[in-house]
């Protein structure tokens, strides 16, 4: 079967072209001005819309196995897919912990049922997540696993972090870094500032991520192995990872929508969507994280989506889980706040959203070009809508964007060659 | 007339409202002292308090203040625990709804739980301490007493020292004073400093005589024992030492300057016990103060609550 997306707006690595896409086993076989349409051809009208490459989101909650109440495999990939993502990494601070090859292999068998986005598991750096001994990561690399990750719990013991990172640099993963000194957050909630004291919750101050981001990145430095230091938050952070990459450490870092157009002026309400880990920080921070995605210092954007049910988020904010809900929203807001704003162009945008999430955990797709693989999305970047969590397809309505206005509305996915979503 | 059914906090709510409430306590004030504990104000309406957290004052106050005002009034104690576990806050908040409240003082470890509170349920809530958010009645109820000294609040010099970070007190006192027109200068070893409590507009002095300098009414604040084992300050010793306040720090301060304190006291820690007891001390004061300012708050919100039915 072949398939025809004729008219779009095509977004290739560098430029913006009217090109029609020609897909053929789940391959772009052909990008033409025109490509003329056999009968038998499955035909897209992309007319007047955008083309992009698959987003691919390398740091997701699937919730799967063990928390289902909050989001699983089957309803976090409809979100993707109705957010533009093409393909997710999922955290392995499931229950059980993935820390072993059987998990692994039980989120690739979900993910060949559900068929929709493409799933790659990400595996714990030890076992149960507790810090102390290695998880199975050379079993798990084997089933698939791309990439290990001590996400939502660092490992506080830098001896385990770095026995981790060199163990797995043997199967080619990579240490996917959460930066937290857990002994400074001290049960923090907030971002430890002016707004912590005015609402009397607890700060967390920027240090308890930088000190372990250069603790990371000092690990990785002195070993010679590639790292990557997850949702950079403070503008230190990102200065540190600056310097790094500048004597040459093999270091990428993502962050989040929520750290370049949100600050701490938002939790004043104690409105508990708002409470998420690392804590949103204060202005000078969400410029330097701009500043960073310009300049090449942070790689990737990427969501962190943490869906959580109604009963983990309506409570005293002390008790709320950390977390928002973000796969379906993050290409509209990125896109709004960072190319429609005028600080990066669409191609610079997908260059952090898809190119170097797949450059940085070596997976496939991230460009559109002939002979790749058609994961695609097809956006409408002229009309604004209204964020609605009621009519997310994740069961977490837990975001803090609610009622924004944004462009960038997804109108079809497709994984290859295969539509997986389309606007109703 | 307030603005709100509830009293949450001082950060939100205006001068004028302030000056109501207080003008309001001053006349409960004078009549109870002068023997009046029996009013109808608040005949057939319901108040409940329910407290996380101990308390003997705070609670015994908001109790009195319903009960003479004609309240029917329960109490509900529930232990920090069971925050954790058990019933909700939203379904306690529904649970005392649907039994027909009218108010609730609420006490709880956790900042912003009260508001939590007040968007669940239509009953009036006042904050009666909330984490390290805002303790709205005890800062007016200081404000009250420093009030009557003086005359008004405008143009004063109030000092806080003591645990100013783990203080809702010196919150809503900051809140408050500020918006009446008073300075607040606070002193504290640098651990109990919250960070950015200047750019809410407090003065954080380099000393104790800075920060007691022509000050007319001078705070302590009680130093819990935990945050010494949490390695904040050294030792009790250390504190009252280079943090206390005594005579001869209170020689720097103005003439008629009054002392006041939340309670309960370390003597000898926060305040000597020379000046716990001495002339100066409004500290006994400050407890009628506290049942005055209930008492008005309770009256406003029952007037809001007939306004707004």
């Amino acid at each position: 079967m072949k398939t025809l997306i004729q008219g779009g707006e095509v977004v290739l690595l560098d430029g913006v072209e009217k090109l029609d896409i020609l897909i053929e086993d789940g391959k772009i076989v052909k990008l033409a001005k025109t490509v003329k349409a056999n009968p038998d051809y499955v035909v897209i009208d992309a007319k007047g819309k955008t083309v992009i490459p698959g987003i691919i989101d390398m740091h997701v909650h699937l919730r799967e196995p063990g928390f289902e109440g909050k989001e699983d495999i089957e309803s976090g990939s409809k979100a993707a897919v109705a957010g533009g993502v093409t393909q997710v990494c999922c955290m392995p601070n499931t229950s059980p912990v993935c820390d072993n090859a059987v998990v692994v292999k039980y989120i690739k068998a979900r993910q060949q049922e559900v068929n929709l986005c493409k799933i790659n598991p990400i595996g714990a750096i030890t076992k149960g997540e507790n810090g102390e001994a290695l998880a199975d990561i050379g079993k798990m690399a084997q089933a698939g696993a791309v990439a290990i990750s001590d996400d939502g719990k660092s490992v506080m013991n830098s001896l385990i972090m770095r026995l981790g990172m060199e163990y797995a640099s043997g199967f080619g993963l990579k240490c996917l870094c959460h930066c937290e000194d857990i002994n400074l957050v001290d049960g923090g909630v907030v971002n430890e500032g002016k707004n912590s004291t005015l609402t009397g919750l607890k700060g967390s101050p920027r240090a308890a991520e930088d000190i372990m981001i250069a603790r990371d990145i000092s690990l990785a430095e002195s070993l010679g192995v590639p790292v990557h230091i997850c949702h950079v938050s403070t503008y230190s952070g990102v200065d540190i990872i600056r310097a790094a990459k500048k004597r040459g450490v093999k270091v990428t870092a993502e962050t989040c929508p929520h750290y370049f157009i949100l600050t701490d002026d938002i939790i004043t309400d104690f409105d508990t969507f708002t409470k998420v880990n690392p804590p949103v920080r204060e202005e000078k921070d969400r410029k330097a994280i701009i500043k960073g995605l310009k300049d090449g210092t942070l790689d990737c954007i990427v969501t962190d989506h943490a869906p959580h049910s109604q009963k983990d988020k309506e409570v005293e904010y002390n008790l709320a889980a950390f977390g928002m809900s973000g796969i379906e929203t993050s290409f509209a807001l990125s896109y709004t706040y960072l190319v429609k704003s005028g600080i990066i162009n669409i191609n610079e945008l997908m260059k952090l959203m898809s190119y170097n999430p797949a450059k940085t955990l070596n997976l496939e797709g991230g460009e559109i070009k002939e002979g790749g693989v058609a994961d695609l999305a097809i956006v409408d970047l002229n009309e604004a809508y209204t964020i609605d969590s009621s009519e997310f397809l994740s069961k977490g309505k837990n975001t803090p964007f609610n009622g924004f206005e944004v462009y960038g509305k997804v109108c079809a996915t497709l994984v290859d060659g295969e539509v997986k979503y389309s606007q109703q | 007339m307030l603005k709100s059914k509830d009293l949450l906090g001082l950060r939100d709510i205006t001068a004028e409202e302030i000056t109501l409430i207080l003008d309001t306590a001053e006349e409960m004030k004078q009549a109870v002292k002068s023997g009046k504990k029996s009013f109808d104000l608040l005949k057939g309406k319901t108040l409940v308090t329910l407290f996380y957290e101990n308390s003997t004052r705070t609670r015994s106050s908001f109790e009195l203040a319903g009960k003479y005002l004609g309240a029917t009034e329960i109490n509900i104690s529930a232990s920090s625990s069971s925050v954790q576990k058990g019933e909700t806050l939203i379904d306690t908040g529904k649970t005392l709804q649907a039994l027909a409240t009218d108010f609730i003082a609420i006490r709880h470890p956790m900042g912003g739980a009260p508001a939590l509170l007040a968007k669940t349920v239509g009953c009036s809530v006042l904050n009666g301490g909330d984490g390290m958010n805002e303790h709205p009645t005890q800062a007016l109820l200081d404000m009250l007493s420093i009030r009557e000294e003086f005359g008004t609040l405008k143009g004063l010099k109030v000092a806080i020292l003591g645990d100013i970070k783990h203080s809702r007190v010196a919150k809503s006192n900051l809140f408050g004073l500020k918006k009446m027109g008073a300075e607040v200068w606070v002193y504290a070893p640098k651990t109990l400093i919250p960070k950015g409590f200047d750019e809410l507009g407090a003065h954080i002095a380099t000393s104790r005589e800075q920060c007691v300098d022509g000050a007319n009414a001078v705070m302590g604040l009680r130093i819990q024992l935990e945050r010494q084992s949490g390695g904040l300050f050294p030792s009790l010793s250390e504190y009252s030492r280079f943090y206390g306040v005594n005579d001869e720090v209170m020689k720097h301060a103005d003439k008629k300057a009054i002392v006041v304190h939340p309670g309960p006291v370390n003597r000898g820690v926060e305040l000597t016990p020379k000046l716990i007891d001495g002339a100066t001390s409004r500290i006994e004061d400050q407890v009628t103060s506290g049942l005055a300012v209930r008492m008005a708050a309770l009256k406003l919100l029952s007037e809001y609550r007939e306004a707004h039915a």
